[in-house]
């Protein structure tokens, strides 16, 4: 695939030859994620991350198709449905928390992957569609988080799905004839929860197929690296398959380890109690709050509270909040040093880091209550995120003077361990 | 185009000559076949689209009735219009001073009181009980409720308050407590819808 030192498939048996003349998916695997698979040498845990990300949609597959077996999706059985799987069904509680928990599993190793882009540059040329795919995933994750939630229709099921599907309503004219569209009545109902369900169900295969995109499109330009710097040749490199699969091994078990850690022994801290209320009409909990991974986002919708040139506030949130996301579209444009790596950018370094704080400041803010001061920190960290990406990033990229590159992948690694000095390296091989 | 000149192979090419117009009776034929089958396309998503609107049923639960007999001066109820709750208030002579005393211009959402309640029947306040920020219930309908700073309703997921005629004066709702279609049965009894 992408470098010409890959090894090529070689079939040995003779059943697997006659399969490779037919039908040559053990050659697929083996240039995606075997030997064939040429990888620099220096990638740090930060990569695991991605595969990581893989496993936990594999299980949100595998709870999930199960948990559907059980499930009830209309508001009369749904949220006594869910509550028969707790008690009833056989390993049933095991199956629902693994799924909530995987959820947050899931978000929490994708932001750290988004993380890991962010730092090292991975947006950069020549990796944007890899990007772009990457936050089209963001999205479909966030779309089937938020309808998967809504599905056990207790009290922050349903006004979730009220708030959510009134940010619709925020479109100027035609708003509330789509939000009563998508929900197909006037209030949450049978009908939004049966298309909830339907499309919980089918949106996480979409997310496989555009993570299927997403490493094809990844497997052109190849894996980047800590240190930004393009492979040069073949000793920059190792084979995907058995140092990385190693690698991302010792990783996974460190993930199962948490992720055993979080089910067996504090399955409903990252839930909200009122969830486990039945959903009414009539009364809205005291404080509606999303799941934690869209807190941040929350609090940016919820920055605007006075009305800014004739936009309504209400409009102003809702597009602040979609742009929030949506910017990341425009990131690989709006970078435009030629330097990949934090590790050689000195002042983008700090501002990452700012930025990182800044969305956990709003993380916080879109967790807790809307009270003034909360408000007022809102704002200052949504503005702040803007300008990161508007101002900051784009100033930076023209004023900033990097630190000086290693020449080569294998010059920084040895360079390292204090090993050879660069001259030799070159030679050495 | 070459390819409607070409021949199967091994046959005569004598019957597949024909003569050459501008626009050819194939390309005619060609357009307005993929145009066809096009607006059959598109004719296809028309159900797939509509399916998503509120079913028979759901709009079959559209009226709601109410008696307002037994609702004192200053006390309100929720029922429910359209699985929505539905605020029904009968105001005090003071709250409708109140209502009237606003400059209808310094609203962001202008109503007079008289606009949103039927004429002669001033002190019936119907709304529906949903926040026109993003839908959470506003509080004020019950006695002892928190009212907010303008004495009708009080938000408590993002902080908009509403007047005594409903009507939207603080925090980031754009508009009014929607006032539904209804109609006086009598004196003491609504439909609403």
């Amino acid at each position: 695939m992408s470098f010409p030192w890959a090894k090529h498939y070689e079939p040995k048996q003779p059943l697997m030859r006659w399969l490779d003349e037919k039908l040559p998916l053990p050659r697929l695997v083996y240039g995606a994620i075997g030997a064939g698979y040429p990888v620099p040498r220096n990638l740090n845990y930060f990569w695991n991350f991605g595969v990581l990300a893989g496993l936990a949609l594999v299980i949100q597959i595998v709870t999930g198709v199960t948990l559907a077996m059980h499930y009830a999706s209309y508001a009369g059985g749904a949220f006594g449905s869910v509550e028969a799987i707790m008690r009833d069904v056989n390993a049933g509680w095991f199956l629902r928390y693994a799924h909530a928990n995987g959820a947050s599993m899931f978000f929490v190793v994708v932001y750290i992957h988004i993380f890991r882009g962010l730092f090292y540059g991975s947006y950069k040329a020549p990796r944007e569609m890899i990007w772009l795919l990457g936050v089209t995933i963001f999205l479909l994750m966030m779309a089937t988080a938020f309808m998967g939630y809504v599905l056990p229709w207790g009290q922050m099921s349903f006004w979730g799905a009220q708030v959510i599907t009134g940010f619709f309503s925020a479109i100027p004219v035609v708003g509330d004839t789509i939000r009563i569209w998508l929900l197909g009545g006037y209030a949450p109902d049978d009908a939004a929860l049966n298309r909830f369900f339907s499309l919980h169900y089918l949106l996480p295969f979409v997310i496989a197929g555009v993570i299927i995109l997403h490493i094809w499109a990844l497997h052109i330009p190849g894996s980047n690296n800590p240190t930004g710097v393009d492979v040069k040749g073949e000793q920059d490199t190792v084979p995907f398959h058995p140092y990385y699969t190693a690698k991302d091994g010792f990783g996974l078990g460190v993930f199962l380890f948490i992720f055993a850690a979080l089910l067996f022994f504090a399955p409903n801290s990252l839930g909200h109690p009122d969830n486990y209320i039945p959903a009414n009409a009539l009364q809205t909990p005291a404080h509606i709050v999303p799941e934690w991974y869209f807190w941040p986002f929350y609090a940016i919708l919820r920055a605007f509270t006075v009305d800014f040139i004739g936009i309504p506030a209400k409009l102003l949130g809702v597009l602040a909040m979609f742009g929030s996301i949506l910017l990341l579209f425009f990131l690989p444009w709006l970078d435009t040093s030629p330097v990949r790596s934090a590790n050689y950018r000195p002042k983008l370094r700090v501002a990452l880091i700012v930025l990182l704080f800044d969305v956990l400041l709003l993380g916080y803010v879109g967790g807790a209550e809307a009270s003034a001061k909360n408000v007022i920190l809102g704002q200052i960290g949504a503005a702040y995120y803007f300008a990161h990406f508007l101002i900051i990033l784009p100033w930076i990229s023209r004023s900033e003077k990097p630190v000086e590159l290693p020449n080569s992948i294998t010059e920084a690694v040895l360079a390292k361990h204090g090993g050879t000095s660069p001259a030799h390296t070159a030679l050495a091989h | 185009m070459a390819t409607d000149s070409m021949v199967p192979p091994g046959e005569d090419p004598a019957p597949y000559h024909e003569e050459v117009h501008d626009p050819r009776r194939r390309d005619f034929i060609n357009i307005a076949a993929v145009a066809f089958a096009g607006v059959g396309g598109v004719a296809i998503v028309l159900p797939l689209v509509n399916q998503m609107n509120p079913s028979a049923d759901v709009l079959a639960q559209s009226t709601t009735e109410v008696d307002l007999a037994k609702i004192e001066p200053g006390q309100g109820v929720v029922t429910t219009f359209r699985k929505q709750p539905l605020f029904v208030r009968n105001l005090t002579p003071k709250e409708i001073a109140e209502a009237n005393a606003v400059d209808i211009g310094s609203l962001r959402d202008p109503q007079t009181l008289a606009e949103r309640t039927k004429a002669g029947k001033e002190n019936w306040l119907i709304t529906l009980g949903v926040c026109t920020h993003l839908g959470c219930i506003p509080l004020g309908i019950h006695e002892g409720d928190n009212r907010g700073p303008f004495g009708g309703y009080f938000c408590p997921c993002h902080g908009s308050a509403y007047d005594t005629a409903a009507r939207i004066r603080q925090g980031p709702a754009p508009k009014n407590l929607f006032v539904p279609e209804y109609t006086f049965n009598s004196d003491t009894a609504i439909t609403v819808g």
